[in-house]
């Protein structure tokens, strides 16, 4: 289908980093049934470092897609890199979503902070509430 | 890999009897019917013909048939008129379902704004209305019912002759939008007392970008498109002469070999059901039987919708959904909201729509395909692992 580029389509069909961690050091969830879309990741931290990482997602093509680049982006890296990872990043290297789409993407960048963010409060770390918006301030959930 | 198109309810493949009529359309009788020289009155001809050959197969005379670009056009005309006439006569009120085609709501919303009230009958879990309904809803300043004859995504077959008897009896023009019925259930709009019905070509084997609507004797149109008088001035434009001989050729066609073709259809499409019902925590939806016979609609819990495309897609089955993400808005389909599906479960829609194209190789193949894909977006599914560790209940048991 020409809806997808080639690369959303590899991430939908072979999605990496699909599953759970059990004993994940944070977890977020973001988006609603509802709505058709949710997005959960799971984080593993060792010091500074993001060591693994594992999604589930409900939702489209697009939604799986963008959950599979998003934690590749951040497998391995430090947490001040993860926490950079924006939308437009996700959506550029699955070489571009069509315009309805990218709210999948927005999807992602809030799943990564609200595990971050979960990291956080789980092992006592100050953080500025700031960099941590609602989810559900993305228009892709106002219906 | 095996190819399985079951999306008929989209559209159809033209069938060999439709192209065969249409080509020499194209070079041969490519005169303009309202032009008086002998390729423009071979055009006529032919135009004519077609005409008759389709009043046939709905009981009607072919001066009751205006031609126009598909179902959605009829409909808005349909609508259009018979509002404009209950206007005439301070009326101005419209009865229709909560689950018609856009083309019906859209004008009906637009009716609204204009001044119209409009009241949609609830359509029920089983996704048919009472006949009864229509009758406790029709008021003295009701000027049209609207109620489709069979619904298009998931395949409820209304009772229209029972609410044509009722809207005769009171006086209210009926329309019924027949687009999914026309070629594959029998129509006698006198019998079923039936004051205006839409079709299209498309949905019976014939081109897309054609269809009619039926208007009888003694109820005036109104023209949406202004121009010459083509269509005894009620639908200006040259006409469509390949796409309206196709459209009577694939009629006939079908109309010709109706109850072969839903004997084996439903054959397969209840085979189809059954199949997809032994999937866990899987639902039909409409009535098992009052449906048409290529019509299979089922929710899945757990999975959303357009991923479920994406992956049949993948292994040759094709297929649609009601699920938010197909449409490109964020609801899920109205008709599924209609029947009283959560906005969750809705998103999880899978329509099959066969034809008689189909086999029974395919049917098979299909619930295999299906119960893979639902099974293998279960598992990565956060919403089903709640549900299967108990954090949510089942909707769908």
């Amino acid at each position: 289908m020409a809806l997808y580029s080639e690369t959303v389509m590899d991430h939908f069909r072979n999605p990496r980093n699909v599953g759970v961690i059990e004993d994940a050091d944070g977890v977020g969830e973001v988006g609603n049934a509802k709505c058709g879309d949710i997005m959960k990741i799971y984080l593993k931290i060792e010091g500074d470092i993001i060591t693994d990482v594992k999604f589930e997602t409900f939702g489209c093509g697009s939604a799986i897609a963008s959950s599979s680049m998003a934690t590749e982006m951040i497998k391995g890296k430090p947490i001040s890199q993860a926490l950079e990872l924006t939308n437009q990043a996700v959506a550029q290297a699955l070489d571009g979503l069509p315009a309805h789409k990218l709210h999948c993407s927005v999807l992602a960048e809030e799943a990564i902070k609200a595990a971050l963010k979960d990291y956080y409060d789980r092992s006592g770390i100050p953080y500025d509430p700031a960099q941590f918006p609602d989810c559900g301030s993305c228009e892709g959930c106002h219906v | 890999m095996r190819q399985i198109y079951l999306d008929n309810a989209a559209t159809t493949k033209m069938s060999p009897a439709a192209i065969q009529a249409l080509l020499p359309c194209l070079d041969q009788v490519y005169g303009n019917p309202s032009s008086l020289h002998s390729p423009g009155q071979r055009a006529s001809e032919a135009l004519s013909h077609a005409r008759e050959r389709i009043a046939r197969q709905f009981n009607c005379t072919p001066r009751e048939l205006t031609f126009t670009s598909g179902g959605s056009e009829a409909d808005n005309q349909a609508i259009r008129s018979a509002a404009l006439l209950g206007a005439r006569q301070g009326k101005r009120h419209i009865i229709s379902t909560a689950f018609e085609h856009h083309a019906v709501l859209h004008t009906l919303d637009r009716l609204e704004r204009e001044g119209f009230a409009v009241t949609l009958l609830d359509v029920h879990e089983n996704g048919l209305i009472q006949p009864e309904q229509v009758a406790q809803a029709i008021r003295e300043d009701t000027c049209l019912v609207t109620v489709m004859y069979a619904n298009n995504e998931i395949g409820t077959i209304q009772p229209v002759a029972e609410i044509g008897a009722i809207c005769r009896e009171r006086g209210v023009l009926f329309h019924t939008d027949a687009v999914q019925a026309a070629g594959h259930l029998p129509i006698d709009v006198q019998g079923q007392n039936i004051d205006l019905l839409s079709l299209s070509a498309h949905k019976f084997h014939g081109p897309k970008g054609v269809g009619a609507l039926y208007v009888r004797k003694g109820v005036p149109l109104t023209s949406l498109i202004e121009g010459g008088a083509q269509e005894r001035g009620k639908r200006a434009g040259t006409e469509n002469i390949p796409g309206i001989v196709a459209m009577a050729a694939a009629l006939d066609e079908a109309c010709g070999r109706m109850e072969e073709n839903a004997a084996k259809v439903s054959a397969l499409r209840d085979r189809l059901i059954a199949g997809l019902a032994n999937i866990p925590h899987s639902i039909l939806n409409g009535d098992p039987t009052r449906r048409l016979p290529g019509n299979v609609s089922f929710c899945f819990e757990g999975i959303e919708g357009e991923s479920l495309l994406l992956l049949l897609d993948d292994k040759g089955v094709y297929a649609s959904s009601g699920s938010a993400c197909t449409s490109g808005s964020l609801d899920p389909s109205h008709v599924l909201l209609a029947i009283g599906r959560p906005h969750e479960i809705a998103h999880g829609s899978l329509r099959l729509t066969l034809s008689e194209e189909t086999s029974q190789e395919d049917v098979d193949y299909t619930v295999e395909a299906v119960t893979q894909v639902v099974s293998y977006l279960r598992s990565m599914s956060p919403v089903w692992r709640d549900l299967e560790t108990g954090k949510q209940s089942f909707v769908i048991q």
